[in-house]
């Protein structure tokens, strides 16, 4: 490297309020030492990006192996796992599992874990099962408010306990694990069930567009802004020499997006009925409700302050209170979040459900759920993770229990093998945690 | 010897530091009175006393465990002192939290870097001062900045600015968090060991950007345990022993023997360079 410790070239560049060029500070374009942010050529792309992997930052590779494996394993052992009506019906289980995984993710990236979530959602779907049942129901423009602000004040309040009397994450929310289910059978009584016979709630789980061109619309415009938006970003950060991928792995975004918009479109445009008479076609509801939670909780991740100090203080504590991050705020704020997405899973599921019941086990909810965020990527040592882990991850753990059953397997059998692929993503985990801390 | 006795040379008429230039009086920069600070029954800190002017290289010294990075730390606002005052330019300042540091221009390079390894060097370099447009930081603002600041410390070897610091050498970690120190306005910078994991050329570097550092105005702090890079840097030394500052002598007044016996002993009986300074009996 080429160390310039001639005192008499002015250092002022360092003083001077960013952005402000000092001349006697030449930007020396071809020294060795200038940061190289130019745009990197595809092949020294590929490249780093095997170093990354080799290093163990292997991004989204395993849990996308993940479920080709899965995909051919089913699909070997039973020729409808990967039929239409079967792939619709798996995208539907998985949805609670993705919403509820993409706020574990949160917690997980803080270094923290929720075990309270599962029951801490199905609060939530019994508080809005309790208020649309009766002879006087609540409009549904104040239940889902109520029941998700009812969720959030729960994991406000924990986070609160874990924050300012720094109790252990772990036992409170296994506090939680255990209180809010004593709560949840309290609100659903002795019956046990509490029907919603609501058809607009209902909708939120199973409802879709049976106009077949509003899925090409809605599908194609989001794809056109996702090209747009990425193309204009990749764009101006080469022109202004930033570090930026090269044109062609943008294109090669862009065409994988709408590829995979397209293959959703011709999915749910397909007729899923399994009964010949009545075919049913469309975009199902919940399937933008997962995108648009999807691209909120990216959004905030990637691009807001907040959500950087989620990850900076997963990453290193301390270095994150010396920068002046309120860390407690910032680590009730995840719990908040948690719980709030957990709330959401609870509506889909007293959706999917026609109602709340006592038999719903939030416990392994939450479990699969843990399960989901760390098979799609997101470390449980904190600091590395993304709300698409939390997607991957819940398509993951719904193909195993959907695929299972499809296939006539047992029980059993289906917590054994989950199980078993929890510890190959905590293994994938432990040994690239391992190695980026030895890459010193 | 008593806190009391400890020297203190700087601002006697006619001082000049050995590289001619008068040595600064009036008021300083930063001024520590009867600091004190203790974890339980541990005394880190004992009624500590130590001017720091505006312009000049403060090098403090001190074996481990003296001290020094609790000094830092109360300075900068990680440990709010339990007992004496802490004055910035004259007036007494209460600096509750890293924050309050920031805001009166105070910035730290902490021994262990205070890094995150999981994210990138512009993401660590802006860690809670990130620019926002909108509700959304501005990225591409940010990297420019940062870029701007590396380039102009002339100092790493990095690949991209986007790339992680758990993937950055020990020297690379060391630049990024000295640059995160000095992209901001500052008027004091602290670094506490900042050449302890770097090799030849890079301590050279950061030893001339502290020197140049100071000849803009700025005030340092220098924490060291290695007695060149203190002699080749320093205007002042101040030497902590058990948590009490029993000397802050301009450096030319000093050879590296006396400062060894202050910093081993928490006294010299070598003289001092000029007839006006004194070690406390
Ligand atoms: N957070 C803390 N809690 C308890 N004791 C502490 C804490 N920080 C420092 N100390 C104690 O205060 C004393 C001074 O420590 P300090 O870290 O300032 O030493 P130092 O002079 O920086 O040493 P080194 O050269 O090894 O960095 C030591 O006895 C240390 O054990
Ligand atoms: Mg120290």
């Amino acid at each position: 490297m080429a160390v310039n410790a001639d005192p008499d070239r002015s250092p002022a560049g360092a003083l001077e309020p960013v952005g402000v060029r000092d001349e006697a500070t030449p930007l020396d374009a071809t020294a060795p030492a200038a940061p190289d942010s130019s745009v990197v050529s595809l092949d020294a792309y590929v490249r780093a990006y095997v170093a990354r992997v080799r290093s163990g930052d292997s991004g989204l590779l395993p849990v996308v192996c993940g479920l080709v494996l899965i995909s051919v394993i089913f699909q070997v052992s039973n020729s409808h796992f990967l039929g239409v009506a079967n792939l619709v019906n798996w995208l539907q289980q998985a949805s609670l599992y993705m919403v509820m995984a993409m706020g574990i993710v949160f917690v997980l990236l803080l270094g923290e874990i929720d075990l309270s979530a599962g029951y801490v959602g199905l609060v939530g779907g019994a508080i809005a099962a309790e208020m649309l049942s009766g002879t006087h129901p609540w409009p549904l423009g104040l239940v889902i408010p109520i029941a998700l602000l009812t969720t959030a004040a729960i994991g406000f309040g924990q986070g609160l306990l874990i924050t300012r009397l720094g109790l252990p994450a772990f036992v409170v929310t296994l506090a939680g694990l255990l209180g809010w289910e004593g709560v949840l059978l309290l609100i659903l009584g002795t019956g046990g069930t509490v029907p919603i016979n609501d058809k607009y709630f209902t909708d939120i789980a199973t409802g879709y567009f049976t106009n077949l061109t509003l899925s090409w619309v809605i599908v194609g415009a989001l794809v056109v802004i996702a090209a747009f938006v990425l193309w204009r970003r990749d764009n101006r950060r080469r022109s202004s020499g930033l570090v930026a991928p090269p044109v062609a792995l943008t294109v090669m975004k862009i065409v994988a997006i709408a590829v995979a918009g397209t293959a959703l479109v011709l999915l749910v445009n397909a007729n899923r009925s399994i009964l010949k008479v009545a075919p049913i076609r469309g975009m199902p509801w919940f399937v933008l409700e997962v995108m648009g939670l999807l691209l909120i909780w990216t959004l905030f991740l990637g691009r807001t302050r907040p959500g950087r100090y989620i990850y900076a203080i997963g990453g290193n504590k301390e270095a994150a209170r010396r920068a002046g991050v309120s860390t407690k705020w910032i680590r009730t704020m995840g719990f908040t979040i948690c719980s709030v997405n957990a709330g959401a899973a609870g509506m889909l599921i007293a959706g999917q459900s026609g109602g709340m019941a006592t038999s719903i086990d939030g416990g392994q909810l939450v479990l699969y759920s843990i399960a989901a965020a760390v098979i799609g990527g997101t470390s449980l040592f904190g600091g590395r993770g993304k709300a698409i882990h939390g997607v991957l991850g819940g398509l993951v753990i719904a193909g195993i229990v959907n695929g299972m059953a499809l296939t006539g397997l047992s029980a059993q059998l289906q917590y054994v093998i989950t199980g078993l692929v929890l510890l190959v993503a905590v293994t994938i985990d432990a040994v690239s945690h391992r190695r980026a801390d030895t890459t010193v | 010897m008593s806190d009391s006795d400890a020297i203190d040379a700087v601002g006697e008429d006619g001082d000049t530091d050995r590289r001619g230039r008068p040595v600064p009086t009036g008021v300083p920069l930063l001024e520590l009175r009867k600091l004190s600070k203790h974890f339980g029954a541990v005394e880190a800190l004992t009624e500590v006393d130590l001017q720091v002017h505006a312009g000049v290289v403060t090098a403090l010294v001190g074996d481990n465990g003296a001290g020094k990075s609790v000094t830092l730390k109360t300075i900068a606002g990680i440990h709010p002192p339990d007992g004496g005052l802490i004055l910035w330019e004259g007036r007494p300042v209460h600096i509750r939290a890293p924050k309050d540091a920031a805001s009166l221009g105070i910035e730290t390079v902490y021994q262990d870097l205070a890094l995150c390894n999981n994210l990138d060097i512009v993401q660590n370099m802006f860690l809670g001062r990130e620019r926002s447009r909108g509700i959304f930081m501005d990225e591409d603002s940010m990297e420019t900045a940062a870029v701007e600041t590396l380039k102009s410390l002339r100092t790493t070897t990095v690949k991209s600015v986007r790339q992680t610091v758990a993937s950055l050498s020990g020297g690379q970690r060391q630049a990024v968090a000295v640059a995160k120190a000095v992209m901001w306005n500052s008027k004091l910078v602290i670094m506490d060991e900042p050449t302890a994991a770097l090799g030849v050329a890079q301590t050279a570097m950061v030893l001339a950007m502290t020197r140049r550092l100071a000849e803009r105005g700025l005030a340092v702090i220098f924490v060291s345990h290695n007695f060149n890079d203190v002699f080749e840097v320093a205007d002042q030394i101040a030497v902590l022993y058990l948590g009490r500052l029993v000397a802050s002598i301009p450096a030319a007044h000093l050879d590296r023997q006396m400062v060894v016996d202050l910093v081993t002993t928490g006294t010299t009986t070598r003289a001092i360079a000029t007839s006006t300074n004194q070690i406390g009996a």
